[in-house]
C-alpha cells in the first residue's frame, strides 16, 4: 500500500524512521514522511532531490476564526507583527538574513491557520529552523511597530478589499452566510475593529496559540528526514508545550432556515455578475467521502470547459460570459459550495440568475455525465504525477489539511476517496447541499439609475 | 475562488524577480535539431512520467496590423476553442481526457505556449497541440464568445485604477509604438474585430524564424526530434516584420487620473537599461538595493517600515525587446500618497548622488546569486528558463557563469551606473485617485 511508508514512520515516532523501498516501487506517498516531536508538534517532510532547494514551513492551527470577539484582524494583524524584532533579532533581521542566504520568506493567515515560510538553499535549513523557533516564543516589538503596522494592516485592507468591489461584495456574501459562525467575520478583519487593534491584542493571541503542540513543521525539497528531524528536535523540540492550549471550539452555526439575499451597489462595478453559496459541510477526519462528493459535484456542475453550467449557459443558451462552481473542503468547520453566472451583455441579473436556477434544476433531472466523470478522475490521477513536480504545493496541502485536524493518513486516503465517489454519491451530495434555506443569493451591480455593463 | 489568504507582501513582488544560479545546481542543457531543421533546447528528467514543452513566438501582440489592435490577444485566446475536426467543446473534451495542460499567453514581446502533458499518451497530446496551433478553426460561434470574454475584461480594467495608472503610462511614454497601447485592445477595435482578422493574426505570429523551444522531461534527443517536426514542421519560414524601437517619450512630472476610490494607485517609471547592456547586472544590483528587494529594499523601508504608508512598494527593470524601462508601483491611501510619492522621490535622488553602501552591494549580490535555484523549481519553470535564454541569445552553458557576471560587479560600478541611470528629473508617476495635494506636473 502506497501509505505504508508514513503510516509506520507514524508510529514509529521518536525511534527510527523506516528505510525508503526500491525506486521502482515508490509510488506517490513516498515522498512523504511524517512524526511528531515530544512537546507535540507535528513534522511533514516532503522529499525531492532533484534541485538543492529547500521550503521550511510553520503553521499554526490559530485564523481568524479563532480570534476573540472584537479583534477581528488580529491574527493577520500578528502575522505582519512577527517580522519585527524578537530578543535576540532586530526589527527586520529576520527577513533580511533570509535575503541575505539567497531566500525569500513570508507568510499567510487563513480562517483557520497563520503559515510562515522560507524558499532557500537546501544547506540554510538550519538557519532558518533556528531563527523561526526564536519567534515562535520570544517577539518582542514596539509600541512604534505596534502603530506603523496598523497603518500598514488598512493600507492592505484599502488595497485588497475597499479598492475592489467584487471583494467587499464577497465580504457582505460571507458575512450573511454564517449567522453565527467566525468565517463569517473577514480575514483581515472590519476596518473599525482593525482600527482598534493594539500591542495587548497582539500579544494575547500569540501567548494563547503560538506554541509547538498547536504547530506544523513542514519541510520540503532537497532534505533528508532524518536531518530534519534532528534539527527539529534541536531547534523546535526544545520550546516546552502550551498546556493550557484551549480547545478549538467556535460557535457553531444553527440550523440555517431562511433563504438570504443582497444586492450589492457599486459605481465602480464594471461586470454584473450573481453569485450563490451554500451552506456544506467539510473534510472531517476519517470521514471525506461527502467532501469528496461535493468536490466532485463542483468539477462536474462547475469546474471546466465541458462542465454541466458551462456546457448549457455558455454553449447552448449563451446566457453567460462565465459560470462555475467551487468547493474547498479543508476547513475546520462547515464551508460553502459556490455557485456563480456573468450575464451576457442585455441579460438582467434577474434572468441570468433564473438560467442559473433552471441550470441547477436540470442538472438534478439529468443526472451525472459518466463520460465526464471518468474525465475528472483521470485528470485527478494524473494530477498526483504532476504533483511530484512540485513539492512545495504538496507540503503546502499537508500543512493546510493538517492545521484543520485532518492526519496524514486523511491526508494520503484523499485521492482513493475520490475515486471511489460514484455518480450517485454525486447526486446525493447535489440534493443535500443545494438548499436555498441555507443559500445566500448576491447580486453584484451598479448603482441604481445607471447602466450596468 | 471565495476565501483568500492574505500574505504579507503582493505576487507582483516575487514576479519581479530576476536570480542566478548556485555552484550546486546542475542543469544540463542540450541542443535537439530535429530531422526538419527546428531546434530546441532540452533537458532530460526521467524521474517523473512526463513533458514539459514551452514554445515562444518572438512579436507577440506588437505585430498587430494597424488598425488591428487587440486582434493577436484575441486570436491567441481562440487556439484552444476549436481546431482541425473538432469544435471548441470536443477539442476541451479531448484535453481533459488527456489530462494536458495548454497555455496560450500573449505579450509585448512574445506569443508563448505552455503545455504539460504524460509520457502514456504524449503522441495523442502532440497531436491535439498541432491542431491548436497549425489548424485552429476561428469558428464564428467561438469568435464571438470569446470577444465577448476580452470585452468584458476591457470594462474591468476601465475600473481598475492599477489598469488605468498602467495604459495612461504606457500611452505617455510610447507614444504610437504598439507599447504604447495595450495589446488587449480597445472596446472599439476588439468590437470591429472579424475572423479575416483572426487568420491574418494568426500568419503574423506563427512562422519558423521567431521561434524558441524549451523541453524539459521524460523524453529523450531522439524521440524529441519527430516530435517537433510533426507539431511545428508545417509552419511557415517567415511572418509579419518585428515592429523597430520605441522611443520613451515620457518626462518627469505626475499626472492626477481622477477615479473615486478610497486608495490611490501610482505607477511611476523613467528610461532603463537593455539586458545586453554590459552594465546591466551593475544596474540590477542596483535595482535590488533600491526597490527589488522586498522588504529589505529602501523604497520598502522608508515607505512601508519606517511610515506604513503602503502594504507594498517595488521597482523593476523591465529591459523589453523595442525599449528598456525602470518602473515601479506603489498604493496610499488619497490622504498619504502625496507623502510615498515624496519619499519615493527623495530616495531615487538619494541613489542616484551616493550609490548604495557596501553592505547594500553584499548583500543585494548574494540575494540575486544565491536565489537563483529557487527558480529552478520544475519542469515548466526550467523549460521557461530555457526559451528566455534562447531569445536573448545567450550561450547554453550561461547558466554555469552567471554568477561570476553578478559577483563582478563593483561598488563603483554601482556608483557610476546609479548616477547614469536613476535621473530624479526624468521620474513620473501617473497617479489614479483622488491624492490630497498632488497635482499636473511636467518637467521641462
Amino acid at each position: 500500500m502506497p501509505r505504508l511508508r508514513a503510516a509506520l514512520a507514524g508510529l514509529a515516532l521518536t525511534t527510527t524512521l523506516s528505510v525508503a523501498p526500491p525506486l521502482a516501487a515508490q509510488k506517490r506517498d513516498d515522498q512523504v514522511t511524517s512524526f511528531e516531536l515530544d512537546n507535540g508538534m507535528q513534522v511533514v517532510v516532503v522529499e525531492d532531490n532533484r534541485a538543492p532547494v529547500v521550503q521550511h514551513m510553520v503553521w499554526y492551527r490559530a485564523g481568524s476564526a479563532d480570534e476573540p470577539v472584537g479583534s477581528s484582524g488580529v491574527a493577520h494583524f500578528l502575522e505582519h507583527l512577527l517580522f519585527k524584532a524578537t530578543d535576540t533579532l532586530a526589527d527586520g533581521e529576520f527577513s533580511a538574513t533570509v535575503a541575505a542566504n539567497g531566500g525569500r520568506d513570508n507568510a499567510f493567515t487563513s480562517y483557520d491557520y497563520t503559515a510562515y515560510f522560507q524558499r532557500v538553499a537546501a544547506d540554510r535549513l538550519e538557519l532558518m529552523m533556528r531563527m523561526e523557533a526564536d519567534r515562535m516564543r520570544n517577539i518582542n516589538f514596539t509600541d512604534q511597530n505596534v502603530a506603523t503596522e496598523r497603518d500598514v494592516i488598512l493600507e492592505e485592507r484599502n488595497q485588497r478589499t475597499d479598492s475592489n468591489p467584487r471583494a467587499l461584495f464577497s465580504e457582505q456574501m460571507n458575512a450573511a452566510q454564517y449567522l453565527n459562525h467566525r468565517y463569517g467575520v473577514p480575514i483581515i478583519g472590519w476596518r473599525h475593529e482593525m482600527e482598534t487593534l493594539d500591542k495587548a491584542d497582539a500579544l494575547g493571541f500569540y501567548d494563547t496559540y503560538y506554541y509547538p503542540n498547536n504547530a506544523i513543521l513542514v519541510v520540503s525539497g532537497d532534505v533528508d528526514p532524518d536531518e530534519v528531524k534532528a534539527l527539529a528536535e534541536t531547534y523546535y523540540g526544545v520550546i516546552p508545550a502550551n498546556p493550557d492550549l484551549p480547545e478549538r471550539v467556535r460557535s457553531a452555526e444553527p440550523p440555517q432556515t431562511a433563504e438570504r439575499r443582497l444586492i450589492y451597489r457599486d459605481a465602480r462595478v464594471a461586470q454584473s455578475y450573481v453569485s450563490r453559496s451554500y451552506l456544506a459541510p467539510e473534510r472531517d477526519p476519517g470521514d471525506q467521502t461527502a467532501a469528496a462528493a461535493l468536490t466532485l459535484l463542483a468539477e462536474v456542475l462547475g469546474g471546466g470547459q465541458t462542465s454541466y453550467l458551462t456546457e448549457k449557459l455558455q454553449f447552448e443558451e449563451q446566457k453567460a460570459v462565465f459560470s462555475g462552481a467551487f468547493y474547498r473542503g479543508a476547513t475546520l468547520d462547515d464551508t460553502t459550495f459556490d455557485v456563480v453566472i456573468v450575464p451576457v451583455p442585455g441579460l438582467s441579473l434577474e434572468e441570468a440568475e433564473a438560467a442559473m436556477d433552471a441550470t441547477l434544476a436540470s442538472f438534478l433531472e439529468d443526472g451525472v455525465d459518466e463520460e465526464a466523470l471518468e474525465r475528472i478522475k483521470y485528470q485527478l490521477r494524473a494530477s498526483e504525477i504532476y504533483a511530484r513536480d512540485n513539492v512545495d504545493n504538496t507540503a503546502r496541502r499537508y500543512g493546510a489539511a493538517m492545521s484543520v485536524g485532518l492526519t496524514v493518513e486523511d491526508i494520503q486516503n484523499w485521492p482513493d476517496v475520490l475515486q471511489a465517489v460514484t455518480p450517485q454519491d454525486i447526486m446525493d451530495a447535489a440534493r443535500m447541499v443545494l438548499n436555498r434555506d441555507a443559500s445566500v443569493t448576491g447580486w453584484l451591480t451598479r448603482p441604481e439609475g445607471e447602466v450596468t455593463q | 475562488m471565495i476565501r483568500f489568504a492574505m500574505t504579507r507582501l503582493m505576487g507582483a513582488l516575487f514576479v519581479a524577480l530576476v536570480v542566478t544560479l548556485p555552484a550546486r545546481a546542475e542543469v544540463k542543457i542540450e541542443e535537439v535539431v530535429s530531422p526538419g531543421g527546428i531546434t530546441a533546447w532540452l533537458v532530460q528528467e526521467p524521474s517523473i512520467p512526463f513533458m514539459a514543452l514551452e514554445l515562444r513566438f518572438r512579436g507577440g501582440a506588437s505585430l498587430d496590423a494597424p488598425g488591428k489592435r487587440g486582434a493577436i490577444n484575441l486570436m491567441t485566446g481562440l487556439l484552444e476553442e476549436g481546431a482541425g475536426d473538432l469544435d471548441a467543446r470536443a477539442f476541451a473534451r479531448e484535453l481533459e481526457g488527456l489530462a494536458a495542460s495548454f497555455g496560450y499567453d500573449i505579450g509585448n514581446d512574445a506569443l508563448s505556449v505552455s503545455a504539460s502533458f504524460l509520457t502514456e499518451n504524449r503522441a495523442e497530446a502532440v497531436e491535439l497541440l498541432r491542431k491548436s496551433i497549425i489548424e485552429p478553426r476561428f469558428d464564428e460561434a467561438a469568435l464571438e464568445r470569446v470577444r465577448e470574454q476580452v470585452l468584458t475584461g476591457l470594462r474591468s480594467d476601465a475600473k481598475d485604477p492599477a489598469k488605468i495608472a498602467r495604459a495612461t503610462f504606457d500611452a505617455m511614454a510610447y507614444g504610437e509604438h504598439p507599447y504604447g497601447s495595450q495589446y488587449r485592445g480597445t472596446i472599439d477595435s476588439v468590437t470591429a474585430l472579424t475572423r479575416a482578422d483572426m487568420l491574418d493574426a494568426h500568419g503574423a505570429v506563427f512562422a519558423k524564424d521567431r521561434l524558441y523551444v524549451g523541453v524539459v522531461g521524460d523524453i529523450t534527443p531522439a524521440e524529441l526530434g519527430p516530435l517537433l517536426d510533426t507539431l511545428l514542421g508545417p509552419l511557415p519560414d517567415a511572418g509579419a516584420a518585428q515592429p523597430g524601437p520605441a522611443e520613451i517619450q515620457i518626462k518627469g512630472g505626475t499626472t492626477v487620473v481622477p477615479f473615486d476610490t478610497p486608495q490611490s494607485v501610482a505607477v511611476f517609471g523613467q528610461r532603463g537599461i537593455e539586458q545586453d547592456d554590459p552594465d546591466f547586472f551593475a544596474a540590477r544590483v542596483l535595482n535590488q538595493v533600491l526597490g527589488a528587494g522586498g522588504f529589505e529594499s529602501r523604497l520598502m523601508t522608508e515607505v512601508r517600515e519606517k511610515r506604513g504608508l503602503t502594504y507594498g512598494v517595488s521597482s523593476f527593470l523591465i529591459p523589453q525587446d523595442h525599449a528598456a524601462t525602470l518602473q515601479g508601483q506603489v498604493a496610499s491611501a488619497n490622504d498619504r500618497i502625496a507623502e510615498a510619492v515624496s519619499v519615493i522621490r527623495d530616495e531615487w535622488a538619494r541613489a542616484a548622488a551616493e550609490g548604495v553602501t557596501q553592505a547594500e552591494l553584499d548583500a543585494a549580490k548574494t540575494f540575486v546569486t544565491g536565489a537563483y535555484p529557487l527558480r529552478f523549481n520544475g519542469n515548466a519553470p526550467i523549460a521557461r528558463i530555457m526559451v528566455g535564454m534562447q531569445m536573448l541569445g545567450l550561450p547554453i552553458d550561461y547558466i554555469a557563469t552567471r554568477n561570476e557576471k553578478v559577483e563582478a560587479v563593483t561598488l563603483a560600478d554601482v556608483k557610476r551606473i546609479a548616477a547614469e541611470l536613476l535621473d530624479p528629473e526624468g521620474l513620473h508617476f501617473v497617479v489614479v485617485g483622488q491624492p490630497e495635494d498632488l497635482e499636473n506636473s511636467v518637467a521641462n
